[in-house]
């Protein structure tokens, strides 16, 4: 069995400081096998990922391609070695386009000239050989790339290089289910061609969908590898977080009370003909593909985007929103999809990131009281569990699953009447996600309306009372929850679409 | 909330990080921590400065040369105050010298026909303007800071040209109000100086100890959350602009009065690179989001008494730009190593 193995890691250790990242970590990734690597954020996947690379040297421990010893010291040797990883935010450069995207260091070239159509001609034919001609084109701006795009791109940059070894670091987090299906789909492919393949995800469906071995690791040390077929669900969740979470995610529905959200016919460049309500201690939940329009609407209702015609109502009351702050003075409060791009100030404090919402009423005039505002923070860090050593760590250095309760802090401390949440539990592990329904589930007892964008599907069933499916910018179907079904919400997504 | 705390287990990373942070924390520590890295090298650099032309001319340590020294730096201090402020925004505002140019030239225009008094709230009032329309170029023209900012600066020294003829203008050598700027003391400290540690404190309060400053950071730090939290960005960015030129036009007053008369361009070109020198030097973040005043105050203290220094141990005044212009590379050097980035493409 041995010369299958193309990727051995032996006894890997690394700590930053006072910090041990990775424990004596072992993994074996063999050739025509996909190994998934499961773990809560922070058990060491990312760190493990970038020492394969050369990011990180290792501080103790042997690295094996192929049955060879190696040492890299830089991501290029590595890249050369035959091992590639699939970031999970690609750096895509914005101005140029998909097909130089993906030869970027190795253009076509006609002497000292690049050759454009050339290079087009060859990104058209490899995008088609790996199937993904139907989700994207040589011709398109690295700018005008949705997250999934992104994806792939990353990913035909790394076949290009016709790799031994391909390591996917979550590359369905941005994915709609469409998208993940045809990334299924190439994964398999290239686990056929003999391609050792390590997968790290959070999500369990598709990892018992894709992979044949499971290595699980928890506070940075291997607690174990499985096959696949040999394990279930309940053993993997008791493995990754020690502990068993298999009651997590039952929402009773809340009687609902007054309608707190009203939009009729609201229309914009990016959404048509939106008609939606959402009532006091009612969850709705939004679903669709990526591209149906759902962050754009989240981003209409909350005033960052322009209503060009319809009517927004907050407690029957007509709004018409300038600018964000507008909304959240009419008492919306909202969770961006781009955690870090667009909710969080990374280099100031918990604290900081905590009251930044609502410090008008922390302060007298414009002096704020700092023992308010401490108070304030500890009552929600307390309130949503946020691990942190204290309220000045600065929130860039928080895992995934925190920063998103710092946010949701954030604005649960304005005392919302209608909370927007955008993929709340992307990127986020699973005890943190379990902590972060049982947060929105306590919101909407409290009666807050709370409207919930989710491209989990189990997600959007667990939490919703009200399910409303987008496609093509419109709300091509409602439900409720009692008659939604994952297969009749993708039915309605992807119907509407090849109507579009 | 209570069914949740029945399953919790504390994650023991983030309390064994605690208890290691709260063993090392020594008085010793805690004070480093709290004066900054940044700070206690710009202090150790000062000392070594003092010692070094300290011991080689003993002309150094006199209070005479003190005040010298800190007259010297009252001015680009100012400037050095509110450029900082604008770097936390994470912008830049370029055309302060030329706004501090034109301020000086028209208050002196002002005080000739209309007194001190319509002198210098003239001056602010024309200050505040400029930064109006900085701010509103940036904003409503969509305007790189850098670029706007860099047209406004031509724009505002000819304007400051046009009004005097390209002369200096007015007498204020006579005026009592005038003198006492450029001469008088408190207690025994020259009024320029006083001048800047009142802004200075002002500054400092408004960004430590007020909602306008805390959203100041986060608005540097990252515009588009700020925006989603209900932050006028807008507002904020104008509004800086804006107290950028008010105290540009105190900077254009006091070299009024320093010199006697309003100067279109002498007293104040290249100021605005000082300002940004003693910033950068001072820890901000040409990013955003992050800086003090304390560590600007501080930068402002080492550049003057280099200056000075190099000016008493007799080095020629074309050395003494290399030498600040090494200092700043040297620090800003220092400053990306200790930030552990990436070293990847062009540095932010």
């Amino acid at each position: 069995m041995s010369e299958d193995i193309k990727l051995a890691a032996r006894g890997i250790s690394k700590s930053f400081g006072v910090v041990k990242a990775v424990r004596s970590v072992d993994l074996e990734l063999r050739a025509g096998e996909v190994t998934a690597i499961m773990g809560e954020n922070g058990a060491g996947k990312s760190t493990l990922l970038k020492i394969l690379t050369g990011d990180y040297l290792p501080d103790e421990g042997v690295l094996e391609l192929a049955g060879t010893e190696v040492h890299f010291t830089d991501p290029r040797q590595s890249r050369v070695a035959g091992l590639r990883v699939i970031a999970q935010e690609p750096e895509i450069l914005q101005h140029v386009s998909v097909a130089e995207n993906i030869y970027i260091g190795a253009l076509s070239r006609e002497g000292l000239l690049f050759n454009k159509r050339s290079t087009y001609a060859r990104a058209r034919a490899d995008l088609s050989r790996f199937g993904f001609d139907k989700v994207i084109r040589p011709e398109t701006l690295g700018s005008d790339l949705s997250p999934a795009q992104r994806q792939v791109v990353e990913i035909m940059r790394a076949l290009v290089d016709e790799p031994t070894v391909i390591c996917f670091d979550e590359p369905t987090s941005s994915l709609g289910d469409e998208e993940s299906a045809i990334l299924f789909a190439l994964i398999r492919r290239l686990r056929d061609e003999g391609i050792a393949i390590g997968y790290v995800s959070h999500r369990m469906a598709e990892i018992f969908q894709l992979a044949d071995r499971i290595t699980v690791l928890r506070d940075g040390a291997s607690v174990g590898t499985k096959l696949t077929s040999e394990t279930n669900h309940d053993e993997l969740v008791r493995m990754m977080v020690g502990r068993d979470l298999s009651q997590f995610f039952h929402r009773e529905p809340v009687a609902p009370g007054e309608v707190v959200l009203e939009l009729s016919g609201v229309t914009n460049e990016h959404v048509t003909d939106i008609d939606l309500s959402v009532r006091a201690g009612e969850v709705v939940g939004i679903a669709g593909l990526v591209g149906a329009g759902r962050s754009e609407l989240m981003k209409t209702i909350v005033g960052d985007l322009r209503v060009s015609s319809g009517q927004i109502s907050v407690e029957g009351v007509p709004q018409t929103f300038r600018a964000p702050a507008d909304a959240v003075r009419a008492g919306i409060g909202f969770a961006p999809e781009e955690r870090k791009a667009e909710a969080l100030v990374l280099q100031r404090s918990v604290r900081d990131n905590i009251s930044l919402a609502r410090l008008k009423s922390l302060s007298r005039w414009i002096f704020i009281d700092s023992s308010k505002e401490r108070a304030l923070a500890s009552t929600y860090i307390d309130r949503l569990r946020i691990r942190t050593p204290s309220p000045e760590q600065l929130v860039g250095k928080l895992s995934g699953g925190n920063q998103q309760k710092v946010v949701l802090a954030r604005w649960l401390a304005t005392s919302p009447k209608l909370l927007v949440l955008d993929e709340p539990t992307r990127g986020v592990d699973v005890g943190a996600k379990a902590e972060i329904y049982a947060i929105i589930d306590e919101l909407a007892h409290a009666g807050v309306a709370v409207l919930v964008v989710s491209s989990e599907l189990p997600e959007v069933l667990g939490l919703a009372d009200r399910i409303c499916v987008m496609a093509g910018g419109r709300i091509v179907g409602q439900m409720n929850r009692a008659e939604a079904t994952e297969e009749s919400i993708l039915a309605l997504a992807m119907d509407e679409k090849a109507n579009a | 909330m209570t069914q949740q705390t029945e399953r919790s287990t504390p994650v023991p990373t983030s309390t064994n990080l605690t208890a290691i942070d709260d063993a090392k924390a020594t008085p010793l520590r805690r004070l480093l921590h709290a004066v900054g890295v940044q700070n206690i090298s710009l202090l150790m650099a000062i000392g070594v400065l003092l010692i070094i032309v300290g011991t080689q001319n003993p002309l150094f340590f006199t209070v005479g040369n003190l005040r010298v020294i800190g007259t010297a730096i009252a001015i680009s201090g100012l400037l050095a105050v509110v450029q900082t402020m604008v770097i936390i925004m994470g912008a830049l505002d370029i055309s302060v010298g030329s706004i501090a140019g034109l301020t000086s030239v028209t208050s002196a225009m002002l005080f000739t026909s209309f007194g001190p008094a319509l002198g210098v709230a003239g001056a602010v009032a024309i200050g505040v303007l400029c930064g109006l329309v900085n701010g509103c170029i940036i904003v409503f023209g969509r305007v790189n800071p850098v670029i706007a900012t860099l047209a406004t600066l031509a724009a505002y020294k000819g304007v400051a040209q046009l009004v005097s003829d390209g002369r200096a203008q007015g007498y204020t050598g006579a005026d009592g109000f005038f003198v006492f700027l450029a001469r008088g003391t408190i207690i025994g400290v020259p009024t320029l100086i006083w001048v800047l540690v009142l802004v200075a404190v002002l500054a400092h309060v408004l960004l430590r100890y007020t909602s306008i400053g805390r959203n100041i950071y986060a608005v540097g730090g990252n515009d588009i959350a700020s925006r989603l939290a209900g932050i006028s960005i807008n507002r904020y960015i104008i509004g800086i602009y804006m107290l950028t030129g008010g105290v540009a036009a105190i900077a254009g007053i006091l070299i009024t009065a320093r010199t006697g008369s309003g100067q279109p361009v002498s007293g104040s070109e290249g100021l605005e690179l000082e300002a940004i020198t003693a910033a950068a030097l001072g820890g901000a973040a040409l990013k955003g989001g992050k800086g003090t005043i304390a560590g600007t105050i501080l930068a402002v203290i080492l550049l003057g008494i280099l200056t000075n220094g190099m000016t008493l141990l007799g080095v020629n005044s074309f050395w003494q730009n290399v030498a600040k212009g090494a200092l700043l590379v040297l620090a800003v050097v220092i400053q990306q190593l200790r930030s552990g980035e990436r070293r990847i493409g062009l540095p932010g």
